[in-house]
């Protein structure tokens, strides 16, 4: 229907994976680097200075230049540590468990697009995939909860899997608008048609920032919101984090665990946290198109298009809602379990609604209008 | 229905104004407050922009230059009293001192405040593991030698370290100094041995015959018998009125101190009744102060106070050995 080649040709990942095993083992490999540094150093490090300096605190600021080598000084400890699996646990379900949790996490990962030029898997059900499979996370979650035959651990995983199933609904109906107005579920065409560039044409109407989705309709920003409240709740993340809730279930249902598989859950926290911005960025705010308009002669937009750009882009709008994660994590206190239920079921969900339905009746009768 | 709305507004409120207020601290961030001047600093109980955090052990709030932490002893000034040690309420200051012989003196020298030293101090000891911090032992002090410092920090990974060592003679010397002064004790008492029809007032001010005795060692002895020897020696001395046998020993003392001071005449009188006990009575030895001045605090004790140091002083030195 649409000619997108003139916007996006994925030849980085088309050339990686014609190199054969090589290079379809390289292509994964790509991101689970970027997920271990990130989450090192934005994740961890990041964190722990932002909420340091939130809280009119340092931060870790010994180990090394500004406490650079911090998070390194931790993975070296977490990876000498025993491994201890607890005599009373389930082994199969202990050990499974955090590697499912990750998985879950990272196999969306196929679906996001770095760039104009990369992306894992070019799903033409890219979106659809990436909520599915996440999913699968919650059978990890579970796994951990139950396999540790701890009784904190499966309050944590049942709190969970309560709370993931719930905010699975909003997210959804969130994901939907912006589905609806690209008419597509293939991330790359997504973000395509936020670039502002006619696909038929090649034409770049220069509107940068104007041309995302957020700004399309009326209600998109609503849709924007309860995706983004959803994907807190998703991940686990404050206020939404009664399944870890430091203060009544010691570390919820990752409790037992140390060393590195400790690492690896709290890897899939950041990996899975990095997954719905990016999520977030192409359904609403134009993946890796730059925000950049073209003003007069100073063509801003088309000067910071392009598939090492998009690279840019995608990285920054990703990190823009990570340090927005963090930021309200540090902000807000935890909800409680009927609040949590309340927000979802009786404020996201209907509200959810309310804006499929103006965002089908908008995309019908104003923004494309039925010839 | 408004409710509904009410609170999801409100809700919508509060949670942007938190997301400022901890904005606004990421901002701040940059900001730290400047220790160095915090004691002048007129904002100093206010909560300031910025970090809070203070990196102790490299970076520190300056301590007012009067608090009051750990002891300090300028051995220099410090005349070895033992008010300090006397008024500890924990025992935590020990004091060792002995007699300069008449030579010394000027070795010894004054102290700042232009006190003339008469007493080497060899053991000037304070544990501050025992000491409360209550300040009593800088009042008493005629220098003021002994004072509590701003040093708050001085924690210790071993005890013993707690022991902190003010006294200024090296062991050798101390040494060569006691050797010293049982020479000049030995040739004075051979003195007097050999002029014993010496009259009695001239005698009692020959003062380091008397001043031999209150020798840390041979003092605590003295001051022991002393107790018994109070009573004894005024019982016989009758003939003043004033002294009557129902007193006390300890208004004994005092009395038989202050008629030392005044008139030679009951000096006399016990002296003609109890030679050898006048030598370790208290009267004797308030004169001879009265003469030197440098013993002040310790003849105008009581013999009762003097008999409660004693026993004091003979624990703290089982305690030390104990140790």
């Amino acid at each position: 229907m649409n000619n997108f080649a003139a916007i996006f040709d994925n030849s980085w990942s088309n050339w990686l994976s014609d190199l054969g095993i090589a290079g379809l083992l390289l292509l994964p490999a790509i991101p689970l680097v970027f997920i271990a540094v990130y989450a090192l150093y934005a994740g961890v490090y990041g964190e722990r200075k932002v909420s340091a300096f939130m809280q009119d605190r340092i931060g870790p600021n010994e180990t090394g230049k500004w406490g650079l080598l911090q998070t390194i000084a931790d993975i070296l400890k977490l990876i000498q540590k025993e491994d201890v699996i607890p005599s009373a646990a389930d082994k199969l379900l202990f050990v499974m468990g955090p590697a499912i949790v990750f998985v879950g996490a990272f196999a969306a990962y196929a679906v996001l697009p770095f760039s104009p030029s990369f992306i894992g898997a070019h799903l033409n059900v890219g979106v659809y995939y990436a909520v599915s499979i996440v999913s699968i996370e919650v059978v990890g979650i579970l796994m951990c909860g139950w396999g540790s035959n701890n009784k904190w651990s499966l309050f944590g995983a049942v709190r969970s899997v309560a709370q993931v199933v719930s905010y699975e609904i909003p997210a959804g109906l969130a994901i939907l608008c912006g589905v609806m107005m690209a008419g597509t579920l293939n991330m790359q065409e997504i973000a395509a048609l936020q670039s502002g560039i006619n696909p038929n044409t090649g034409e770049n109407n220069g509107l940068g920032l104007l041309n995302f989705f957020i700004f399309q309709s009326p209600v998109a920003w609503i849709a924007f919101i309860i995706y983004f409240i959803s994907s807190l709740a998703e991940c686990n993340r404050a206020p939404f984090d009664i399944p870890e809730a430091e203060s009544e279930l010691v570390a919820g249902y990752f409790t037992e665990y140390g060393g590195m598989k400790f690492a690896m859950i709290f890897l899939a926290e950041y990996a899975s946290m990095f997954m719905v911005s990016v999520i977030i960025s192409v359904l609403f705010l134009g993946g890796w198109c730059s925000p950049l308009p073209n003003i007069g002669p100073a063509m801003l937009n088309t000067w910071t298009n392009g598939p090492i750009w998009g690279v840019f882009w995608i990285l920054f709008k990703g990190l823009f809602f990570i340090f927005v994660h963090m930021w309200v994590r540090w902000t807000l206190p935890r909800l409680r379990v009927d609040q949590l239920m309340y927000l979802c079921w009786k404020v996201l969900t209907p509200f959810g609604m309310a804006a499929v339905l103006i965002t089908a009746v908008w995309e019908m009768y104003v923004r494309n209008p039925i010839k | 229905m408004s409710s509904y709305f009410g609170t999801i507004l409100q809700s919508a409120k509060t949670v942007l104004g938190g997301l400022g207020i901890t904005m606004r601290h990421l901002k701040n961030a940059t900001n730290q407050r400047d220790f160095t001047n915090i004691a002048e600093d007129s904002n100093y109980f206010k909560q300031p922009d910025g970090l809070v955090t203070l990196q102790y052990p490299s970076e520190a709030i300056p301590t007012p230059s009067f608090s009051r932490y750990r002891l300090h002893n300028d051995a220099a000034d410090c005349i070895a009293c033992n008010q300090c040690a006397n008024v500890c309420p924990v025992q935590c200051i020990t004091i060792e001192s002995f007699k300069a012989t008449p030579d010394d003196m000027a070795e010894l020298g004054l102290t700042s405040d232009g006190s003339k030293k008469k007493l080497w101090l060899e053991v000037f000891d304070i544990d501050m593991a025992k000491c409360m911090f209550c300040g009593y032992c800088t009042y008493p002090c005629p220098t003021e030698c002994i004072t509590m410092t701003p040093v708050h920090d001085f924690s210790e990974f071993d005890r013993s370290n707690f022991l902190y060592h003010f006294g200024a003679l090296t062991k050798a010397k101390a040494a060569e100094k006691r050797a010293k002064l049982a020479k000049y004790e030995a040739e004075e008492k051979a003195k007097k041995a050999a002029a014993p029809a010496a009259p009695k007032p001239a005698a009692a001010r020959t003062p380091l015959a008397a001043k031999a005795a209150p020798v840390k060692a041979e003092g605590d002895a003295a001051v022991a018998e002393a107790k018994t020897d109070a009573p004894k020696a005024e019982a016989p001395a009758t003939d003043t009125p004033k002294a009557a046998p129902k007193l006390s020993p300890m208004m004994a003392a005092r009395l038989a101190a202050k008629k030392g001071d005044g008139a030679a005449a009951p000096a006399e009188a016990k002296a003609d009744v109890a030679p050898e006990a006048k030598a370790d009575a208290p009267q004797p030895a308030a004169t001879a102060s009265g003469g030197d001045g440098g013993e002040k605090p310790k003849p105008k004790l009581s013999p009762a106070l003097q008999a409660r140091l004693a026993a004091k002083k003979a624990a703290e030195g089982g305690d030390g050995k104990s140790e």
